[in-house]
């Protein structure tokens, strides 16, 4: 086993050794290095049909036309495109947009410029299992509204919403719907002809690509519009400029292309493993899984270790890179507004663990975890006032703290 | 984030872990802190007769720099009078640490704990 080891799958991947291979031969003078947007030698001929290719592999693993694809340099990019595109675009049939509490920081920080911009947003509750119901997207479409903006997959808790009963909804009242499957593109069933969504962003980096990389599907049928938030030389159907990085983009299309072929039978051995992680703490009291189980990508375990606190407990796992949920480990000193959101009491909240696994996650790496966080929450248990007090049987929510 | 040496230290091997008898007379305890905040600190002082702190005790839930603060302090104050020990200000804790400026609330912490656990005290001998 080599340490750390590496539970932080969520936060990025790794990149797949064939996708190195193939952006290697993308960068030298004796390779393709070409500007895919040259027409007038070979070099940039080269490098156009390296970037087709690519296209034409992220569009198979998601079940679209290639053309849908526009190239961004990641996610965010692809979910400020989208937002901002979309609500700018369609500004004069209405200014309501609708997303949800949990969403990443890249649709919500985009939704904030829009109300600074005079736009109105609703911000949906989850359930406190993590999901967005449909039911509520539709008590939350008005006349003015023109953008729904979800998640597929939750970043934090993992948790999947409905995707296609949510696109019916949204294709019924004629409202844009965009999804930001940074999450969950190769890891669930993504299939464009059957679900009814207008925009999905999409990254490279969560699925053994490359940082720096991402893409945007714009449906063509029936059209969707957005205005450029990059402007420049008209790449990408002057829907974003700037120069193709073909080394990037080629990383991205075999990415996708591994994860398409790959996807079943790795989902099937990271979801045994995640069981075993799971079932290692089976026998502890006060452990919380946040989110729902079931629904639930496979890579992703998020859990609370009530009386101990998270910043310490990864202290105490300093061979293990996870990350937590606790407020001292982020800047803000605020506990995750996801796990808030789910409707978790701040202990929890701050106790909070996410462990995600992923290709190169190992059995025994899961049994020597389990090991490391059970004597972990134990050592820290004994020192937790709180642990203390419940073990005496007081209930710490009739407790007057003195906040600070 | 990167911790100093000393609060790996204390982290890794706190001193004077434990609880004691709150109904003592001569037990002080200092419960500040609150879980919504992500720490909580128990510091209780036994106090001799003649007002020294002859042991001290201490359980933390909260971060590494949290729990080094308490267990530091419970080094501290064991062997001062009561009077020397309000004197311990949240800055020598913070600077003996070498805690960054986002954890010094950790430190503030353990300067509240020891005041409530000699007020404690002095508030049950009166009694």
């Amino acid at each position: 086993m080599q340490f750390p080891i590496y539970l932080d799958y969520s936060a990025t991947t790794p990149v797949d050794p064939r996708v190195a291979a193939k952006m290697a031969e993308c960068l030298t003078l004796e390779a393709n290095f070409g500007n895919p947007a040259s027409r007038s030698h070979m070099f940039g001929w080269k490098a156009e049909e390296a970037v087709e290719t690519a296209r034409r592999q992220v569009a198979d693993l998601i079940n679209c036309d290639p053309r849908e694809i526009v190239w961004t340099s990641g996610a965010t990019e692809a979910d400020n495109l989208a937002i901002k595109g979309a609500a700018h675009f369609y500004a004069k049939k209405g200014k309501h947009i609708i997303t949800s509490k949990i969403e990443h920081k890249a649709v919500l920080d985009s939704c904030r410029q829009l109300e600074r911009e005079g736009y109105e947003v609703t911000y949906l509750d989850p359930s406190a299992a993590g999901i967005i119901s449909p039911e509520s997207v539709a008590a939350a479409i008005r006349p003015d509204t023109t953008l729904v903006s979800l998640m597929h997959v939750n970043n934090e808790i993992g948790v999947i919403n409905d995707i296609a009963a949510i696109g019916k909804i949204t294709r019924e009242n004629k409202v844009i719907f965009h999804v930001d499957a940074a999450q969950s593109a190769g890891k669930l069933e993504i299939d464009m002809e059957q679900m009814q969504v207008d925009l999905m962003s999409l990254t490279a980096h969560k699925i053994y690509g490359p940082k720096g990389i991402g893409a945007l599907y714009v449906r063509r049928k029936p059209r969707v519009r957005i205005e450029p938030q990059m402007h420049g030389g008209g790449h990408e159907r002057g829907m974003r400029s700037g120069t193709l990085a073909t080394h990037q983009i080629v990383g991205m299309g075999e990415a996708y292309r591994i994860a398409k072929e790959e996807m079943h039978s790795e989902n099937e051995r990271v979801l045994a493993l995640r069981t075993r992680l799971l079932d290692g703490f089976k026998d502890m009291e006060e452990v919380f899984v946040n989110g729902d189980v079931d629904h639930r990508v496979a890579g992703n375990l998020n859990i609370s270790f009530n009386f101990v606190e998270g910043e310490s407990l990864m202290m105490a796992l300093r061979d293990l890179a996870v990350s937590s949920g606790s407020a001292c480990t982020s800047a803000s000193l605020e506990p995750s507004y996801v796990l808030r959101a789910i409707g978790l009491n701040d202990e929890l909240a701050h106790s909070s663990l996410r462990i995600s696994l992923g290709r190169f996650t190992s059995e025994e790496e899961i049994d020597y975890s389990i090991g490391k966080i059970r004597e972990a929450v134990e050592k820290l248990r004994e020192l937790s006032p709180l642990w203390d007090m419940f073990k005496d049987g007081v209930d710490l929510s009739q407790v007057k703290w003195a906040a600070h | 984030m990167a911790y100093s040496d000393k609060v790996l230290d204390h982290y890794e091997n706190p001193r004077n872990v434990g609880k004691m008898d709150d109904n003592d007379v001569n037990v002080g305890t200092g419960m500040v802190g609150a879980p919504a905040c992500g720490d909580v600190m128990r510091l209780q002082i036994k106090v001799s007769a003649d007002g020294v702190i002859e042991d001290a005790k201490f359980k933390t839930y909260g971060c590494g720099s949290a729990i080094a603060s308490s267990s530091l302090l419970t080094e501290w104050v064991k062997g001062r009078s009561l009077d020397e020990a309000t004197l311990i200000k949240n800055k020598d804790i913070a600077d003996e640490l070498g805690l960054p400026p986002v954890k010094i609330h950790c430190s503030v912490l353990a300067e509240d704990a020891i005041k409530a656990a000699i007020e404690d005290v002095k508030k049950k001998r009166k009694g």
